[in-house]
C-alpha cells in the first residue's frame, strides 16, 4: 500500500464537494406555501442535500455512469445472473406515461390495460413453466425462494403435518436457500453432489422421511450441470411426504425446452431479471414471480390479478383466504413485469425455445474453444448447460494467478468478469454464462482475451496482481474498507 | 428471432467446433420424456412496432385520472432529468457492483445516496436500499429482534394507525420466526395511537414499538413521547417515515432523549413514479452501533492501491451471518435503479426544493381537506395537525362513490372503511404540489354532484 | 505444512484453544489455522464479564471480509472478561492468535472438562486429517 498521494485524485468529486450554499435548480421548484407544522415538530437543521444546479447535478452523475461497466457497454458473461440484451422497446412501452402515472390503488376500473397486460403474463408464465398458477407480487428471486418455502410449510400445516420442518438443499446451493428456509422456520439438511456434479442420490435417500417439508433445487444446478437424476429425485421425495421446490436462477438454460412443472416441481421461483430480461439497474429492482401446481393454490401470495364478467381485478385476502400473505406494500414491482410482459411478447412461442437453444448453443461453444486453449472445466465430461464451471487451480499453483486475478485483469481488456468463487465447491472457479444475446465473435474475442491473460500469467504472476490497470480506479484495500468504516460523507472538521 | 444474433454460417462453424451434429444434440443429457411440448399458450412473436401499438392501445384505455390517492405511494413531479439519466445504458443495464473497480458509478452514487438518507432521517448510516416500505419495516423487526440482546420475548408493538398493509406485510415475512405483533389501539377522536393503550405494557418484556410518522390517516404523532416510552422500557424504537415531510418535520434520530434505533420508510416519494405499484424502495438507517445487524447492502470508501479515493461493497461477511442466527433475513439485493433515481432527484431538488414540496403538498391537502369538507354529508374525521393527508367521513358507503368519480375521471382517494371499521364510511385523501387550486376544485364540484344525486345509501 | 499449535493448550475441533491460567481461569481463543482461514480480521465480538455459558455456546463472533464466524465455548462457566483490546486492534488475532489475539477468560464450571479437549498432538492429526 503506497502512502496517499496527493496526485492520486478521485476521477469524481462527491456531489456534496460540489455543494455551494444558495445553489438551486429553480425550474424544478413549487412556488412556496406555507405550512403549519407544530413547533415541537418542526425540523431545526436542514439534511445534508446537495446544493448545486440542474447542470452540474446531470454532469455529475451522467460522469459516474461513465465510470460503469454494463450490458449497454461490454460482454458481462455473469454465471447465473443472465446478462442478456435489454431491450429498449421494453422499457419504452412500460414507461408510457399512462402506466407511469397509475396509482396502485386507482380503481380497477380505470386499470383494464396494464391489468390486461398482467393477467396475460400470469398465463405466459404458467405456460412456459408448466404451472396451474402464478403470482407476480415477489419483488426479487430472494422474495419469490421466501413465497416458495413459505408456501409449501403452509402446505403441510393445513394438513395438520406439523412434524415436517426440515428442508434438504444440496451443498452446493446459493446462500439464499439455507437463510429462506431458517426464515420459515425450518431447518436445513444439506447432502453432496458427487463428482460428476449430480445430486448423490444414496444421500438423499438416507435424510428423507416423516420430518421432510421439501427439497429446494435448482435444475440445471449451481453446478451448470443438467441434474440427471431429477425424475428419481421427485419420486423420493413425493413419496415421503415431501415437496419439491425449483429455483429458477437458471431458467434460461431449458427455456422452451422442459418445463419444471413435466418434471415434478410443484413450486417455482422465476427470476424475471434474469430469464426474461427485465434490467438489472445496478442492483434491482428484480421480481421474483413464483409459480405452483394445483396443490399450493390456494396458498399463492396476494395480491394476484383475476378476471370475470366484469373484466380484471385484483384478487386478494377474500379471495385467497389460506394466501401466505402480502409481501409488499401494494402489488410488487408492477413495473418490471410489465417490461417482462413486452419482452416475452417480441420473443413469442418460437422464440422462447430459441433461447434456451441458443444460449446453450453459445455457452457449449465457449467451454470447447476453452478446452481446445488448453483451461480445465471442472466437470470434463458433462455438456455446459447455458453456462459452465472453469477452473484456474492449475494456473493458481503454477504461476500463483487466482481467478481474482484472471477477472480483475479481464476488465482492462474491456470484459466484465465471470462470476467467481461460486459455487464455493470447486476451487478458484470462473462461472461463465454467455446467453443467447452474444454473437460469436464476441465469444472468440473472449477466448482470446482469456489466453493472453494466461500467457501474461506464465510470463510475469506480478503484473496480473496489480490489475486493473485502466479504469477509474485500481484494486481496492477491503480490509481496509471493512475496518475503518466509512458509509457516510462528511464534511471536514 | 428475437434478440438472436446467430446466422447460419455461425451456427455451422461453433457446431464443428463443439462436435455435434445439431443443437439438439447439446441437450442430449435431458431425459427424453421431459421435453416440453410446442407452447402453444404463449402467442406467436410481435414485433416492437405491433406490440408497441397494443401497449399504446392499453394505456390509452386506462388514461390519466385526477388522482387524489395517497396511502403510502404519492404523486409527486420528477425533473425530467432523473429518469433521463437513470435509464442511460450504463445505469440501467449495468448489474450488481461485486467487480468494484468496473462499477465506481453505481458505487459512489450508493455511498453518496447513503450520505444524504442518513442526514435525512437524522440518524448514523444508512444502507443501500430494501425492497420497499412495506417488507423494510419487517426487515426493521427482525433486525430489533436481533440488535435487543436483552429482550427475550420477541414482542413488537404494532400501533393499529400504522398502514394496514405494512402489518400484514410485517406478519407474512417475520411471522415465521416465532415474532409477536402486538396491536395497539388509536384514538378515535384525534387519529394518534393512543398513549395509554402503549403505557398499559410498562414493565412488560417489549423488543420493539413501532411509531409511523405521519400515520396511516396522515395524523402527527407524539413521537418524542412514544420514543422515550419504548427506551425506558428496554424496548427498541423502529420509525416509519415519509421522507418528503422530513424536509419539515423533526426527523427520528431526534425524537424523545436519545433518537430511535432504527428507521424505515417507502423511498417512492423521491424522484420515483408511481408506476401502477412498483418498483419502488425502501430505505433503512441506524445508529453504528447496530450496523451489523442491518440488512441488505451497504457500500463503503476506501483507497486503492495508488492510494486515490474508491468505493466497494463492505461488510458483506455480515450479511452471511445474518442468515445464520435468529431472526434470519435472506435479502440480497437493492432496488439499485429506483435509489439512483432518489438520489438524482435529491440532488438537483436539494434542501429547498424539497421543503417547497413538502410545504406545498401540506398546504394543498389543507386546502382539499376544507373545500370537501364544505359539501354536505363529507367531515374530516381528525382535527389534528396532519402532513398531506387526511381521512374524511362520508354519510353513504364510500366503494360506489369512488366508482362514480371514477366514472368522471378522478380517482377520489383510498376506502379505508374496511380497514378500520370503527371509523364508518372512512376515505383517505390527498393532495400533492401536483394539484392547483382548480383540480380541488374539478374535484369538489364532482363530488358534490356525485352526492347530491339521489341514490340508496 | 507446518501447523503453529502450542503444546500446553487444548483445542477442540471448531478451532478454539483454551489455556489454564495458574490461578485456575481459562483463556480462549481461535488457532492459527482459524485465523488463516478466515484472513484479515476487521471485527471481533467478545462476551460481556459476568455472562453464564453452555459448553458449545456461541458467544463470540469473527469477521474478516471474506467471513464471519461465530467462535464457540470449549467449556461452560461464567465470563470474567472480553478482550476489549481487538475493538481498536482485531488485526492482533492475526499477528497473535495465542497471546494478544484471546477472545474471552472464563472461570469454568468443572475443573475437569478442560481434559476431555483435544491436546496438542491430536488437533495437529485432525488438521492434517480433514486436509485435502
Amino acid at each position: 500500500m503506497s502512502d496517499k498521494n496527493p496526485a492520486a485524485t478521485p476521477r469524481e468529486a462527491t456531489i456534496f464537494e460540489l455543494s455551494r450554499t444558495g445553489r438551486a435548480a429553480t425550474a424544478q421548484m413549487p412556488p412556496p406555501m406555507t405550512a403549519h407544522v407544530p413547533p415541537e415538530l418542526r425540523r431545526r437543521r436542514r439534511p445534508l442535500l446537495p446544493e448545486v444546479s440542474e447542470l452540474q447535478a446531470v454532469r455529475h452523475y451522467t460522469r459516474l455512469s461513465q465510470m460503469n461497466f454494463s450490458i449497454d457497454t461490454q460482454f458481462y458473461p455473469l454465471g447465473s445472473c443472465t446478462m442478456k440484451y435489454n431491450p429498449r422497446g421494453c422499457n419504452q412501452y412500460a414507461m408510457l406515461p399512462e402506466f407511469l402515472g397509475r396509482h396502485p390503488l386507482a380503481p380497477a376500473a380505470l386499470g383494464q390495460g396494464v391489468l390486461a397486460c398482467l393477467y396475460e403474463l400470469q398465463d405466459m408464465l404458467k405456460e412456459v413453466t408448466g404451472m396451474q398458477g402464478v403470482s407476480l407480487t415477489p419483488m426479487a428471486g430472494a422474495q419469490g425462494e421466501f413465497a416458495g418455502v413459505a408456501m409449501i410449510r403452509a402446505y403441510h400445516r393445513a394438513r395438520g403435518d406439523l412434524a415436517r420442518n426440515e428442508i434438504i438443499v444440496p451443498e452446493a446451493a446459493h446462500g439464499t436457500n439455507p437463510a429462506t428456509a431458517s426464515m420459515c422456520g425450518m431447518k436445513v439438511i444439506e447432502i453432496p453432489c458427487n463428482a460428476e456434479g449430480d445430486c448423490d442420490l444414496e444421500a438423499l435417500g438416507r435424510v428423507v422421511g416423516p420430518n421432510t417439508a421439501g427439497i429446494m433445487l435448482t435444475n440445471p444446478s449451481t453446478l451448470g450441470v443438467f441434474e440427471r437424476t431429477i425424475a428419481d429425485i421427485e419420486k423420493l421425495v413425493h413419496a415421503a411426504g415431501g415437496l419439491l421446490y425449483y429455483d429458477g436462477a437458471n431458467l434460461n438454460a431449458i427455456l422452451g425446452k422442459v418445463r419444471p412443472g413435466d418434471m415434478g416441481f410443484d413450486v417455482i421461483h422465476m427470476n424475471l431479471h434474469k430469464t426474461f430480461s427485465t434490467p438489472h439497474g445496478g442492483g434491482g429492482p428484480g421480481a421474483g414471480a413464483v409459480g405452483v401446481g394445483a396443490r399450493l393454490l390456494p396458498y399463492l401470495p396476494i395480491p394476484v390479478v383475476g378476471r370475470d364478467a366484469d373484466g380484471y381485478r385484483w384478487l386478494d385476502e377474500r379471495d385467497l383466504p389460506a394466501s401466505i400473505g402480502r409481501l409488499s406494500g401494494f402489488m410488487g414491482n408492477a413495473g418490471v413485469l410489465l417490461r417482462a410482459y413486452i419482452y416475452m411478447r417480441m420473443v413469442g412461442r418460437e422464440g422462447m425455445r430459441r433461447i434456451g437453444e441458443y444460449a446453450t448453443l453459445n455457452a457449449n461453444y465457449l467451454l470447447a474453444r476453452f478446452r481446445q486453449a488448453g483451461f480445465e472445466p471442472a466437470y470434463p465430461s458433462r455438456r455446459a448447460t447455458h453456462e459452465f464451471i472453469l477452473t484456474m487451480k492449475h494456473e493458481a499453483r503454477e504461476h500463483g494467478a487466482t481467478a481474482m486475478d484472471f477477472a480483475k485483469r479481464l476488465l482492462d481488456f474491456g470484459y466484465h468478469a465471470p462470476t467467481t468463487y461460486f459455487p464455493l465447491l470447486v476451487p478458484e472457479c470462473l462461472l461463465i454464462e454467455p446467453t443467447e444475446t452474444e454473437a460469436k465473435e464476441t465469444l472468440d474475442g473472449f477466448v482470446d482475451a482469456m489466453v493472453a491473460i494466461r500467457r501474461e500469467a506464465a510470463e510475469d504472476a506480478g503484473r496480473l496482481k496489480g490489475a486493473p490497470y485502466t479504469l477509474p480506479v485500481r484494486r481496492l484495500d477491503d480490509v481496509r474498507a471493512a475496518k475503518q468504516l466509512d458509509l457516510t460523507w462528511k464534511p471536514a472538521a | 428471432m428475437a434478440f438472436i444474433p446467430h446466422t447460419d454460417d455461425d451456427v455451422r462453424q461453433m457446431l464443428a467446433t463443439i462436435g455435434v451434429a445439431s443443437i439438439e444434440d447439446l441437450f442430449d443429457e435431458i431425459p427424453p420424456a421431459l421435453r416440453a411440448a410446442p407452447l402453444t399458450g404463449i402467442p406467436p412473436a410481435a414485433s416492437e412496432m405491433e406490440i408497441g401499438r397494443l401497449m399504446s392501445e392499453r394505456a390509452a384505455r386506462d388514461g390519466r385520472p385526477l388522482s387524489f390517492i395517497g396511502a403510502g405511494a404519492y404523486e409527486h413531479h420528477i425533473p425530467a432529468a432523473v429518469w433521463a439519466i437513470v435509464t442511460r445504458g450504463e445505469i440501467y443495464s449495468a448489474y450488481t457492483p461485486y467487480q468494484a473497480e468496473a462499477s465506481q458509478g453505481t458505487l459512489q452514487t450508493i455511498y453518496e445516496y447513503q450520505t444524504m438518507i442518513a442526514s435525512l432521517t437524522g440518524m448514523e448510516v444508512s444502507n443501500a436500499s430494501l425492497y420497499d416500505g412495506a417488507s423494510g419495516l419487517a426487515e426493521a423487526c427482525l433486525m430489533a429482534v436481533r440488535a435487543n440482546r436483552r429482550s427475550k420475548s420477541l414482542r413488537i408493538l404494532m400501533p393499529r394507525a400504522v398502514h394496514p398493509t405494512y402489518r400484514k406485510c410485517a406478519q407474512a415475512i417475520a411471522g415465521n420466526q416465532n415474532l409477536r405483533f402486538e396491536e395497539v389501539g388509536f384514538d378515535p377522536a384525534t387519529g394518534q395511537t393512543a398513549f395509554d393503550a402503549v403505557a398499559r405494557h410498562a414493565g412488560e418484556d417489549i423488543t420493539a414499538l413501532v411509531i409511523q410518522q405521519p400515520n396511516f390517516f396522515g395524523t402527527l404523532e407524539e413521537v418524542d413521547r412514544l420514543t422515550d416510552w419504548a427506551h425506558r422500557q428496554g424496548a427498541l424504537a423502529i420509525a416509519v417515515v415519509n421522507p418528503t415531510s422530513l424536509a419539515l418535520l423533526k426527523p427520528p434520530g431526534e425524537w424523545g432523549e436519545h433518537g430511535v434505533d432504527i428507521v424505515v420508510g417507502e423511498g417512492q416519494p423521491l424522484g420515483v413514479p408511481l408506476a401502477a405499484g412498483g418498483p419502488y424502495f425502501g430505505f433503512m438507517t441506524t445508529r453504528m452501533e447496530h450496523v451489523r445487524q442491518m440488512p441488505g447492502r451497504i457500500v463503503g470508501r476506501t483507497l486503492d492501491l495508488d492510494g486515490r479515493p474508491g468505493f466497494t461493497l463492505t461488510l458483506q461477511a455480515r450479511e452471511q451471518h445474518i442468515r445464520r442466527g435468529k431472526a434470519t433475513s435472506n435479502i440480497c439485493t437493492n432496488q439499485g435503479l429506483l435509489m439512483s433515481a432518489a438520489t438524482v432527484y435529491l440532488a438537483i431538488v436539494g434542501p429547498e426544493g424539497l421543503e417547497r414540496v413538502a410545504a406545498a403538498s401540506m398546504a394543498r391537502t389543507a386546502e382539499l381537506v376544507a373545500e370537501l369538507t364544505k359539501i354536505k354529508g363529507v367531515r374530516q374525521a381528525f382535527a389534528t395537525p396532519r402532513f398531506h393527508e387526511a381521512l374524511l367521513q362520508l354519510e353513504r358507503p364510500v366503494g360506489p362513490v369512488l366508482d362514480e368519480l371514477a366514472r368522471r375521471g378522478i380517482a377520489g382517494g383510498y376506502d379505508a372503511s374496511a380497514d378500520y371499521p370503527e371509523l364508518g364510511n372512512a376515505l383517505l385523501v390527498c393532495a400533492t404540489e401536483t394539484k392547483t387550486s382548480g383540480d380541488i376544485a374539478s374535484y369538489a364540484a364532482a363530488l358534490r354532484a356525485v352526492l347530491g344525486t339521489a341514490r340508496a345509501a | 505444512m507446518s501447523e503453529n499449535i502450542p503444546a500446553e493448550l487444548r483445542y477442540t475441533k471448531s478451532h478454539e484453544w483454551v489455556r489454564r491460567n495458574p490461578d485456575g481461569t481459562l483463556t480462549v481463543g481461535i488457532t492459527d489455522h482459524a485465523q488463516h482461514a478466515l484472513g484479515d480480521l476487521v471485527f471481533a465480538e467478545t462476551p460481556e464479564a459476568g455472562r453464564t455459558v453452555a459448553t458449545g455456546e456461541a458467544c463470540a463472533v469473527v469477521e474478516s471480509v471474506k467471513a464471519a464466524s461465530d467462535v464457540y465455548a470449549p467449556l461452560a462457566g461464567t465470563i470474567l472478561e472480553g478482550n476489549g483490546g481487538l475493538a481498536d486492534a482485531p488485526e492482533k488475532i492475526n499477528t497473535d492468535p495465542y497471546g494478544e489475539g484471546w477472545l474471552w477468560k472464563l472461570k469454568p464450571a468443572d475443573g475437569k472438562e478442560l481434559d476431555a479437549l483435544l491436546d496438542a498432538g491430536a488437533y495437529g492429526r485432525f488438521l492434517a486429517e480433514s486436509a485435502e
